[in-house]
């Protein structure tokens, strides 16, 4: 299936994008990540939390959504 | 013409909800790049006590986005200085100004002074601090953050909804996020995140509208993009810091903020010369400490005192416990006036230590 996936903060600048769009087969979360650590290989250093469809999710769900967004915390203010 | 004409003449909020502005108490943490929209528009709004926490002073490149500060502001502590122009703006308010780190020590007892919590400070585990007091203590915290052109926005333990820990349950591996002073930020971002917080923090006043509890909002000011995320409230992350409540305070931080070293025992001042000794208990307060030569200065007049102090000696002042000196200091390197000390012993323990030392200091000799 086709997904968007939003890259926010130090993440974006792993993926040097804020979005991009996959073709990836059905599975978990976890599947989808371990691909985009193939993919971004610095991105396992990073802290982040993930949303399915404007939704945090934790790594056991079932890669269902359209959207996926990879969050890190911010410490700025 | 009413300060408030513009409020109350909205139906949504009339004289009732202006009221309700006035009887208001609200914290902000940090009076930096978002500290100070939040305490601008919430001062403005005439929220009727405020208070604000900053150990830190005014640098030079915070003027990029510090907006209460200006080139006179230089140096002052930023709580003391935000006071200032703060009071200015509005003098029908009542504002506190807390020159000094937030601490597992003194959270609980300021949260407990507080409606609302608003978190603007600049390091996770500030932010973490911040989010456990509020969780134990019942208070709603009003989060935002920012990362270069990004901006994260929410409402934390607001009527049973989710806190900061339920988003990100743990603090990230140190150093693995940079902060504005390493990194550097748009100036404007906080501005707009900071309105937002101060936006919520009214919502949350004034029972109106959607507060942002169990989602967080996500600003990009590049591409005015925004994306609001769900977050469900996660019960083992709550529980488990009510669980560890008890130990709460005997919590220590491990932040590197560099907080200079502020105190200096008896044992060690007693033998410096061009010592000034200020005494800063309520004149009434006993035993005095006689053998030292000691200027009467009590924190309550400290401000308009400013006179009695040597500028051209090493301050050493001290009370009856050593926490109202150290609060002082505080309050004398915010007006800029340094080399400033605490005394941690308080006066009968000098007084012992006098005595038992026999000792007078270099000053009287």
């Amino acid at each position: 299936m086709l997904i968007t996936i939003k890259y926010f903060g130090q993440i974006a600048e792993v993926t040097q994008k804020n979005e991009e769009q996959i073709e990836i087969s059905e599975g978990s979360i976890s599947e989808l990540l371990s691909t985009l650590n193939t993919k971004y290989s610095t991105l396992k250093n990073k802290d982040f939390q993930i949303a399915q469809n404007q939704e945090l999710v934790d790594l056991d769900s079932e890669l269902t959504g359209a959207e996926i967004a990879l969050l890190p915390p911010f410490a700025g203010g | 013409m009413n300060r408030y004409n513009r409020h109350i003449i909205l139906s949504e909020i009339g004289q009732e909800g202006q009221d309700k502005i006035s009887n208001a108490r609200v914290l902000v943490i940090g009076a930096g790049g978002l500290g100070c929209p939040v305490l601008q528009y919430l001062t403005a709004a005439g929220v009727g006590a405020i208070g604000v926490i900053d150990f830190d002073v005014v640098e030079l490149s915070n003027l990029q986005r510090q907006v209460l500060f200006g080139t006179s502001s230089l140096g002052k502590n930023k709580a003391i200085a935000a006071k200032e122009r703060l009071q200015d703006l509005n003098n029908d308010i009542s504002i506190a100004a807390y020159p000094e780190p937030l601490t597992y020590q003194n959270a609980i007892t300021l949260f407990k002074q507080y409606d609302i919590i608003v978190d603007g400070s600049d390091n996770f585990e500030t932010r973490y601090l911040v989010n456990d007091a509020c969780i134990i203590t019942n208070k709603p915290l009003v989060f935002g953050a920012i990362y270069k052109f990004e901006g994260q926005i929410s409402v934390f333990n607001y009527h049973n909804g989710p806190s900061y820990r339920c988003l990100f349950p743990n603090p990230p591996q140190k150093d693995a996020v940079p902060n504005c002073s390493d990194i550097g930020v748009l100036g404007v971002l906080p501005g707009i995140i900071g309105s937002m917080q101060a936006n919520e923090v009214l919502k949350l006043i004034l029972g109106i509208g959607n507060v942002l509890s169990g989602k967080l909002l996500c600003y990009h000011a590049l591409t005015s993009q925004t994306s609001t995320l769900k977050i469900n409230r996660n019960e083992t992350s709550i529980q488990s810091v009510l669980d560890e409540q008890d130990s709460f305070e005997n919590k220590q931080m491990n932040i590197g903020c560099e907080i200079e070293v502020i105190e200096v025992s008896i044992s060690e001042v007693i033998s410096e010369k061009n010592v000034q000794f200020i005494d800063v208990r309520e004149l009434h307060e006993h035993p005095k400490v006689d053998h030292l030569n000691v200027t009467y200065i009590p924190l309550s007049e400290l401000e308009t005192s400013l006179h009695k102090i040597d500028l051209s000696k090493k301050k050493a002042l001290f009370c009856k416990s050593g926490m109202r000196s150290k609060h002082a200091v505080r309050v004398l390197q915010g007006l800029n006036i340094n080399n400033c000390f605490s005394i941690p012993q308080g006066a009968s323990e000098i007084n012992n230590y006098l005595k038992e030392h026999n000792k007078i200091p270099s000053n009287e000799r």
